[in-house]
């Protein structure tokens, strides 16, 4: 019987949501790391019950948590519970929370970045947005880091190196931080070429390496930023996220602050796909499991006003790749709503009919069994929603 | 030996309830104790003091017999009431937020 495992990270902690392959009735484990700032949790393809987690907070920083028993117990890597570092002078342990930029070239700061107001501000690091388990190897995770940076660990998350290449391919003085803050908040590994990693950033744009990490380059041609002093820059627009189906690893959809765009091309062109969406501001969007032209997003109002329209909460769905989108309302609060759904607060199940999910920043997430026609609510009353991501278990 | 008073989110991490103690040979300064305190805690790296500058994070506060030694440097001799165990130093998460 298949069943289902829901990573749900929230302002206050981790839940895992789980069910049978009905996904009508769910259990509720959490808060794990309760009052932390848990930003991500996804799973190792390659060891389903290998589980990554982001943990943060303002206070103590970056922690790094694994599970090996799919969330039931948690380790921070290369540290286990309770042992202890009897011999101060030996061997030093996994620092599984130690992000540092990539010296090694030159001893100094690879660059610097824009900050706010223009000037030049350098490289700090605050947390991991985004961890991405490889596909094939459980002891490999990458994780997207603010301000912007690449990270690899392929010892379980016990030790970090930077991929280095990505800011140091030469726009980086030209990357702004958003709203938000630089965040690196999108990593997609090709399935089909181990070569090939997209990211995207925010406020930076797109990026796409052929090498495994060493040479980037933008993919943002076709992105139109109304925004920014150069409406059609290389770099400094503000990707809000970008979705892939893994059968068709060249073609990718993404969200930008505004606009819903498409590329056939491994992002070497951007088309725009709005078409009839009522706003095409938004954070989320993903590609149904095994239709790769039907797509989803959650549009909000505009970058002042981070809730739906009208007060109803709306999925939209299109079948056609784009420009063709219909409301998704079945389930879904059609009065008074005015939450968010943030960037990584969306993902698909893989089972025969395609389960669709999404958390809020009111606390609720919500379940589609059957592709988005109907929704309901698992939880309802968790802290804000940062990430969603699900896993299907054979 | 040396007592130390953890904020819950680090004790939570260290998987310890109560404050810790720790064996210290030589001057007793926030450095020698953060020192031994990480090498008994490796999981609270990074989580006090930078792992690269060894800054004090700047929400965290330490404190000694009432006094704050937050700004003190790192090598300043902590009271003997700390030296001695009488009393803990106190490493304290600023209330901020409102």
């Amino acid at each position: 019987m298949s069943q289902v495992r829901v990573l749900v990270g929230t302002r206050k902690g981790a839940f895992i949501l789980t069910s049978d392959g009905k996904r009508q009735n769910w259990n509720v484990s959490g808060p794990h790391f309760a009052g932390w700032e848990m930003y991500h949790l996804k799973g190792s393809p390659a060891n389903p019950n290998r589980i990554f987690a982001s943990q943060c907070s303002g206070w103590f920083g970056q922690i790094i948590q694994r599970s090996d028993d799919g969330g039931k117990t948690w380790i921070q890597p290369g540290t286990p519970p309770g042992e202890k570092n009897a011999e101060p002078a030996g061997p030093p342990k996994g620092e599984s929370n130690k992000f540092v930029y990539d010296t090694s070239a030159t001893g100094k700061p690879l660059t610097t970045h824009m900050w706010y107001d223009g000037t030049q501000h350098p490289w700090e690091f605050k947390r991991v947005w985004h961890l991405e388990p490889s596909p094939s190897d459980p002891d490999m995770v990458f994780a997207g880091v603010e301000d912007a940076g690449l990270f690899r660990s392929t010892d379980g998350g016990q030790n970090w190196q930077e991929l280095a290449g990505l800011r140091g391919h030469g726009t980086g003085p030209r990357w702004q931080p958003g709203a938000g803050g630089m965040c690196l908040h999108t990593i997609i590994l090709d399935p089909k070429d181990p070569g090939r990693i997209y990211i995207a950033i925010s406020a930076a744009g797109a990026f796409r390496t052929d090498d495994g990490g060493k040479t980037w380059r933008p993919i943002n041609k076709g992105l139109h930023s109304q925004y920014i002093p150069d409406p059609n820059a290389e770099v400094g627009h503000c990707v809000h996220h970008v979705a892939m189906n893994p059968s068709r690893p060249g073609v990718l959809f993404m969200q930008k602050h505004w606009d819903v765009m498409r590329s056939d091309n491994a992002g070497d062109l951007w088309k725009e796909v709005s078409g009839n969406l009522p706003t095409d501001f938004g954070f989320v969007i993903d590609v149904h499991a095994h239709e790769p032209e039907t797509i989803y997003v959650v549009p909000i109002k505009s970058d002042g006003e981070h809730f739906p329209l009208e007060g109803k909460l709306r999925v939209y769905r299109s079948k056609t790749g784009g420009n063709d989108w219909e409301a998704l309302t079945k389930g879904l609060p059609q009065s008074n709503c005015y939450v968010n759904v943030l960037r990584d607060a969306m993902a698909v199940d893989t089972l025969d009919k395609c389960g669709v999910y999404f958390g809020t920043t009111g606390g609720q997430v919500y379940a589609s069994a059957d592709a988005g026609d109907n929704w309901n609510p698992i939880v309802s009353h968790l802290p804000a929603v940062l990430s969603v991501e699900v896993q299907t278990l054979a | 030996m040396i007592r130390v008073a953890l904020p819950g989110h680090l004790r939570a991490l260290a998987h310890v309830n109560a404050e810790v103690q720790l064996d210290i040979t030589g001057p007793v300064t926030q450095r020698s104790v953060l020192d031994a305190l990480e090498a008994q805690y490796p999981m609270l790296r990074g989580t006090i003091r930078d792992h690269v500058t060894q800054e004090r994070r700047p929400f965290l506060r330490f404190f000694a017999c009432e006094e704050d030694y937050s700004l003190e440097p790192p090598d300043t001799p902590l009271p003997d009431a700390i030296a001695s165990g009488k009393e803990p130093l106190l490493i304290i998460g600023a209330i901020a937020g409102g």
